[in-house]
């Protein structure tokens, strides 16, 4: 082999750069790290089904943004007539009606994003709530 | 032919991947062990099987002027002299693609005459594409590592500095798409570039597109759990993999391609990827004139040299009667 220093401490680079996840996980020792999400316990409905809620939840977030934000309709409609939620006409606000129920941003919220390093932009505008006020 | 071949090639692998969904631990742990098992033992054998041959002579294919007489101005880096005018020339290839740049195009003007033109296109998308494909791995690291690297986030806040859409769009998802399009058409179009053209480059074109498609599709229309997936895949980088419950079809697809990528790359042209680093027309300086080179292989001692003056010689009477100067003139 010609230039074998060069070469190895080139093969030792790729190697080292390639596997490099496998050493943040290993000797970074936080692999049993989990998301654990506090569900509320005196809800047992949402506005939509969890399976839904858990994939899709940014896309509903959104469309209430734009519906609230960009066409003044604060209260979600269907057919034209307001849909019931828990007895109410079902508001589209992140504070009024997800964080009612979900009240513990560090604890529900929190837990998947950081885990995925998921930045969503709410509390740029929203004041995030304060923990542990009930 | 080839883009046939490749075109059918392509969607075999992509249908067994799509049935992938039927076997989680196969799809999701030995393939992709298999796979990352095969890239990096055989990226290393090529490597070691460059690095064997010998490169006696320096190769001066250059575009600059080589360093000469101090009143001539040179070229530093088209053309250097030292090592790190040739790690500057080297930089700026791999994270610039000087060469391509330089790319030219041939065409016939006014029904007779052939001129060469500068030709951007490729290295613009080549670039985009490179680069685009690199920012999307690194970004990766958020389902590869636990803890998530730091600069991940900072690359998804420059990468989605747009804010459009939820999930935001990223700029680099959008490039690879455009840039994959253009690489693949040019070959499919340009019937000079079709000529030339085989399998062997359409189908991994056809199999990088097949990444980035799934992984689009599963960022912005058909979520999947990926609380379950960044689980699959820590747990295959830490040696402790948990075989999922169920793997969504999208995602078994999307695995699967990047495991055929994976198991590809060591054995087509992908391995440009470590083989720049080993091209002599880049990675030598142009110091012929200043050093003396020698072929590693050659024996000093039993070599015979053919030195001038043996020429002069040999040939001696028939320089004489063309009347070309000797070194010797005999009487």
């Amino acid at each position: 082999m010609y230039d074998a220093p060069k070469v190895i401490l080139g093969i030792i680079v790729f190697l080292l750069l390639f596997t490099s996840p496998l050493w943040i996980n290993i000797f970074g020792g936080q692999t049993s790290v989990k998301p654990n999400i506090q569900l509320p316990k005196d809800a047992n409905e949402c506005v939509y089904p969890t399976e839904y809620m858990k994939n899709y939840h940014m896309d509903l977030l959104n469309d209430w943004r734009d519906k609230v934000v960009r066409d003044n309709q604060r209260f979600l409609l269907k057919n034209g007539n307001f849909v019931d939620f828990r007895g109410k006409k079902m508001e589209m606000s992140l504070s009024h009606t997800c964080m009612k129920c979900h009240n513990n941003k560090s604890q529900f919220c929190d837990q998947c994003h950081n885990y995925l390093s998921v930045n969503p932009y709410c509390w740029d505008c929203h004041v995030a709530p304060k923990e542990g006020m009930k | 032919m080839g883009l046939f071949f490749s075109i059918v090639a392509f969607f075999i692998v992509a249908l067994i991947g799509y049935l992938g969904y039927f076997s989680p631990m196969i799809f999701g742990v030995v393939i992709p062990y298999l796979a990352l098992a095969i890239f990096l033992l055989g990226i290393v054998v090529r490597i070691i099987k460059w690095a064997k041959s010998p490169v006696p002579f320096r190769i001066t294919t250059t575009a600059g002027q080589q360093k000469t007489m101090p009143w001539i101005r040179r070229n530093r880096f088209d053309n250097p002299s030292n090592a790190w005018e040739t790690i500057v020339r080297m930089l700026l290839e791999i994270l610039f693609f000087r060469s391509l740049f330089r790319n030219t195009k041939a065409s016939i003007k006014d029904g007779k005459k052939l001129v060469y033109g500068s030709e951007k296109w490729l290295w613009l998308f080549a670039i985009l594409f490179h680069w685009s494909f690199l920012i999307i791995v690194l970004r990766h690291f958020r389902f590869f590592s636990q803890p998530t690297p730091n600069f991940v986030s900072l690359l998804q806040s420059i990468d989605g500095f747009f804010q459009v859409g939820v999930p935001i769009i990223y700029i680099t998802n959008v490039a690879i798409v455009v840039a994959l399009t253009y690489l693949f058409l040019r070959r499919v179009i340009n019937q000079k570039i079709k000529y030339i053209s085989l399998s062997s480059d359409y189908f991994p074109l056809l199999l990088i597109f097949g990444i980035a498609i799934t992984g689009i599709l599963m960022r912005y229309f058909f979520k999947v759990d990926l609380v379950q997936i960044k689980e699959l895949a820590v747990g295959i980088l830490s040696f402790n993999p948990v075989i999922p419950e169920a793997l969504h079809p999208l995602f078994s697809l999307h695995l699967f391609l990047v495991s055929v990528l994976l198991i590809y790359f060591p054995m087509s042209k992908l391995v440009h990827m470590p083989g720049i680093f080993f091209s002599p027309t880049r990675n030598l300086a142009n110091d012929n004139r200043e050093k003396r080179h020698i072929n590693p292989w050659n024996n000093e001692f039993k070599m015979h040299y053919h030195t001038y003056e043996e020429y002069e010689d040999e040939f001696r009477e028939v320089m004489k009667n063309v009347n070309l100067p000797l070194e010797k003139e005999e009487k």
